[in-house]
């Protein structure tokens, strides 16, 4: 096969689209998030049931919106449910199996942040959007995947504001904050991806973007990175999934 | 039985300055007209609540409205952050606002126990986050059966939510269909509220997946045909995304913020 030219954004959305197994609920965030889990529904995973926060379980949305809330999610739903649902009786429960979330920053254990950052809390450097759904996706979903592009700023030692938990400071952490669901375990960036170890859970670098060294991933992070010993390469993009990923996005470039 | 009345004059009776104000809507049917109602009425010290501030609440901050902010997201969906909120939190332009900062599933609780006439929820939320440190509506509490501890948030009784929805009848019965988000629980919890409707109906025909609010249940509805635009009403309009998007370059500065505030809420055809 012959070279293909590809953004980094972009083989961080495949990357992401290929974690998500057919046949498993998914809580979509807007952005990164709902264009990975609908590519994945368009290619590999048919039978990904998508849930987004606005009550929108099971939507089939045939291009990507550009909230969690536009028309077309509803009109391809199973069921259109009342919020208080969404979290009381589908993520509380644990039947979510993977929640997708993005971060401001992000440190070793996997804790997010998406509130403030810098100066205080009451008066703050940059105010940031808050929780959201966040905190109990964080909580509940059977793991975590975090999507979010690489670098100083946003992979810190210590994140400002733990908006989201993910294994607190370390091992026993969740467990002894009673947090049910199995926390970040994969994190997609546009390096490669880091998964919590299992001992320590501290995130590790197991794979790289085609292209990409360590010492890049390691400049691009706030703390001395772990690097995985069978460190491997992602596999490139395949011609089908650059094509329906950019059909995806032109589709919501022509809504807007 | 609810009174059929004009925007103005509903905003007038039921929105008055230092009120506790919910309007309610996830990403659907956001009561966008009342919302520049209460901004030309120059309603000030409100407490406004709402799960997702976005662009209309942008505007409401921008007009000195609100005195504090009780939410768990703000945001403009798919496009950024509020300028308008940033610079209200960062600078205290044009006016302080206050902070009372949840998450959805908190939120979302607090209004089905106000909705309960119950004074608190409990749910599996907030546990190793640091909003409990910022925000004191967010307490542990020990189960009485089984010892284990979980969260408690108070509920939340606004003195008026405003809602959108697609139709009322003339006794004030109101339909709305599509994503309804947390609508219901937001109005029932209310003291008052204001409901604008795309249309005025003499019998309200079912639809799939309805939520009907009795009359009785509603003080006052007002017949406002595309009061949700930029957002929509399922079956009348689609979500102007363009607007969402244009937002971001009218609200990153003050004078182009004021500007828009003027010529398209200020000086707006009001119809009677």
């Amino acid at each position: 096969m012959s070279e293909r030219q590809y953004t980094a954004d972009e083989m961080m959305t495949v990357a992401a689209a290929r974690q998500l197994r057919d046949g498993t609920a998914c809580f979509v965030g807007i952005g990164l998030p709902s264009t990975a889990a609908n590519l994945a529904r368009a290619t590999h995973a048919p039978e990904l049931v998508l849930i987004y926060e606005s009550g929108c379980l099971g939507a089939k949305p045939d291009r990507l919106p550009l909230s969690i809330g536009d028309g077309v999610l509803a009109d391809t739903a199973d069921a259109v449910i009342p919020v208080p649902e969404v979290f009381n009786y589908w993520l509380q429960p644990g039947r979510i199996d993977v929640g997708f979330l993005g971060a401001a920053q992000l440190d070793r254990y996997g804790n997010i942040n998406t509130t403030v950052i810098g100066g205080d809390y009451t008066d703050p450097k940059v105010r940031l959007p808050g929780a959201g759904g966040a905190p109990e996706i964080a909580a509940s979903c059977g793991e975590v995947v975090v999507i979010v592009r690489q670098s100083r700023r946003t992979f810190t030692e210590r994140v400002d504001f733990v908006t989201s938990v993910g294994y607190g400071a370390g091992p026993g952490d969740r467990a002894r904050l009673g947090l049910r669901g199995g926390g970040p375990r994969t994190v997609i960036t546009d390096l490669g991806i880091l998964e919590a170890d299992p001992d320590s859970c501290e995130l590790t670098l197991t794979r790289l973007h085609p292209g990409v060294t360590v010492e890049r991933a390691r400049e691009a992070t706030g703390w001395p990175l772990a690097v995985a010993r069978d460190l491997s390469t992602v596999e490139p993009p395949t011609a089908e999934e650059l094509a329906v990923l950019r059909a995806l996005e032109a589709t919501m470039r022509a809504a807007a | 039985m609810a009174k059929l009345v004009s925007l103005a004059d509903g905003v007038a009776e039921l929105v008055r300055d230092g009120d506790t104000v919910a309007l309610e809507g996830f990403t659907h049917l956001i009561p966008f007209a009342a919302g520049h109602e209460i901004i030309r009425q120059e309603r000030r010290d409100l407490t406004l609540v709402r799960m997702t501030p976005d662009v209309i609440y942008d505007q409401l901050i921008g007009s000195g409205c609100a005195r504090r902010l009780v939410f768990s997201w703000g945001g403009n969906p798919g496009v950024g952050s509020l300028h308008r909120f940033r610079d209200a939190v960062q600078n205290s332009w044009p006016v302080p606002l206050e902070l009372e900062e949840h998450s959805h599933a908190g939120m979302a609780n607090r209004y089905v126990a106000g909705a309960s006439g119950l004074p608190f929820a409990v749910l599996r939320g907030y546990t190793g986050t640091d909003l409990p440190r910022h925000t004191g509506n967010i307490r542990s509490i020990d189960c009485p059966f089984t010892g284990e501890t979980l969260t408690a948030v108070p509920a939340l009784n606004p003195d008026v939510t405003v809602v959108h929805a697609q139709r009322a009848d003339r006794a004030g019965n109101v339909q709305m269909w599509g994503i309804t988000g947390v609508q219901k629980e937001a109005l029932l919890a209310a003291r008052r509220s204001l409901v604008t409707v795309e249309e005025i109906v003499d019998e309200l025909t079912p639809v799939p997946g309805q939520v009907v609010l009795p009359g009785w249940a509603v003080t006052a509805v007002a017949h406002v045909p595309g009061g949700a635009h930029p957002s929509y009403a399922q079956g009348y309009s689609v979500r102007d995304n363009a607007f969402y998007v244009a937002w971001d370059e009218i609200s990153r500065d003050r004078d182009t913020f004021q500007r828009w505030i003027d010529q398209h809420v200020h000086k707006a055809e009001v119809q009677a």
